[in-house]
């Protein structure tokens, strides 16, 4: 499974690469112009586009963050076995659900 | 280079796991190694100082301590290059039980070559040709960047993942499983794969680079555990993983 998890945790480190760049450009673009919060969501309602980006991006933080969260817990903590397998698989629940919503939530 | 003559103020550690250090003046040297400076110790101060050395000169791997701070070979290291203000502090191996004073058990470290599968496996006989290996080869040239390893455990005393996760594998049996997956006469890399792939494998490295700093022999373990890395995750990709 380790060698599954590596795998996974660099792919998704080179999507969030360019995630956050795109993601960055896009805040100091928006905050430049003055764009309004009703102007933002403006352009992001309705946009597919935009959807799937941000779609890509809280998946990639789901999978990447939780794999990272492990190794943390079982070097500092000494926390290794099911028991923390099934905590950092219930954080990535949370973060692929919380995106989601929040994606939802500017999409529609 | 220091001139000699003078003193070297010089701290051991004395006891186990528990234990203190002790301060001995040891005569300075010209060209006096540290290893010099503990043999001093032990023969002519103190002869109940427990260290251990063989060859003095570089081929062995036994008297590896750590000196004011950081795992060497004692045998190689010149006092002149870590003793700049005349004081030396002296300890055994980290991330290694201690038998006593400067002697550590080197039993975990090489039950992990063990199950790294860190011994080779071929299936020629004595009856059968050589295998032809060319030097310029890529996996020559992999196997020949890690094979003098001397099995000191300075890098293994200097990663910061076995003292996080004792059950590491370590830069060492890693880099010697490393070396023979690149073994063309090797047999038994479908398993050994499948053994450094596990929990406390190849993929529990941070890449801290620890180990390619200090090893006294200049090998770049972080290197090997990377190529396992890689290895593993296609073996993986292929299904072709094996058992470990």
């Amino acid at each position: 499974m380790q060698v599954l998890l590596w795998t996974a945790q660099r792919a998704s480190a080179a999507i969030l690469g360019l995630c956050v760049i795109v993601h960055l450009l896009t805040i100091i673009y928006a905050v430049n112009g003055g764009l309004t919060a009703a102007e933002i969501l403006g352009r992001t309602r309705g946009n597919a586009a935009w959807a799937a980006f941000y779609t890509l991006f809280v998946m990639a933080v789901a999978v990447h963050a939780p794999i990272g969260l492990r190794s943390i817990l079982g070097e500092t903590l000494g926390w290794r076995g099911r028991g923390v397998d099934v905590f950092v698989m219930a954080v990535a629940l949370a973060l692929a659900l919380w995106g989601l919503r929040a994606v939802y939530a500017v999409f529609v | 280079m220091a001139a000699a003559g003078g003193t070297l103020k010089v701290s051991v550690w004395r006891g186990v796991e528990t234990g203190r250090f002790q301060d001995y003046e040891v005569p300075r040297r010209e060209s006096q190694t540290v290893l010099d400076v503990v043999t001093h110790i032990q023969r002519a101060i103190d002869p109940t100082l427990a260290y251990r050395f063989a060859c003095r000169v570089g081929m062995c791997g036994s008297c590896a301590m750590n000196v004011n701070g950081r795992a060497r070979w004692t045998c190689r290291t010149h006092v002149d290059k870590v003793a700049a203000d005349g004081r030396l502090e002296i300890a055994p191996l980290s991330n290694l039980p201690v038998v006593r004073d400067l002697v550590t058990d080197m039993v975990p470290f090489f039950d992990k070559w063990a199950k790294a599968h860190g011994r080779f496996e071929g299936t020629r006989t004595r009856r059968d040709d050589f295998e032809r290996v060319p030097p310029s080869s890529p996996a020559r040239r992999q196997a020949d960047a890690g094979i003098e390893c001397i099995g000191c455990g300075v890098c293994y005393s200097a990663c910061d993942v076995v003292s996080w996760n004792p059950a590491y594998l370590g830069p060492a049996a890693l880099n010697r499983a490393w070396t023979l997956v690149n073994d063309a006469r090797d047999t038994a890399n479908r398993a050994r794969l499948a053994a450094v792939a596990g929990d406390a494998g190849c993929h529990a490295c941070h890449t801290h680079m620890s180990c390619s700093e200090r090893c006294p022999k200049q090998i770049a373990p972080t290197a090997a555990i990377a190529g396992l890395k890689r290895a593993a995750m296609a073996a993986a990709l292929r299904g072709d993983l094996g058992d470990e």
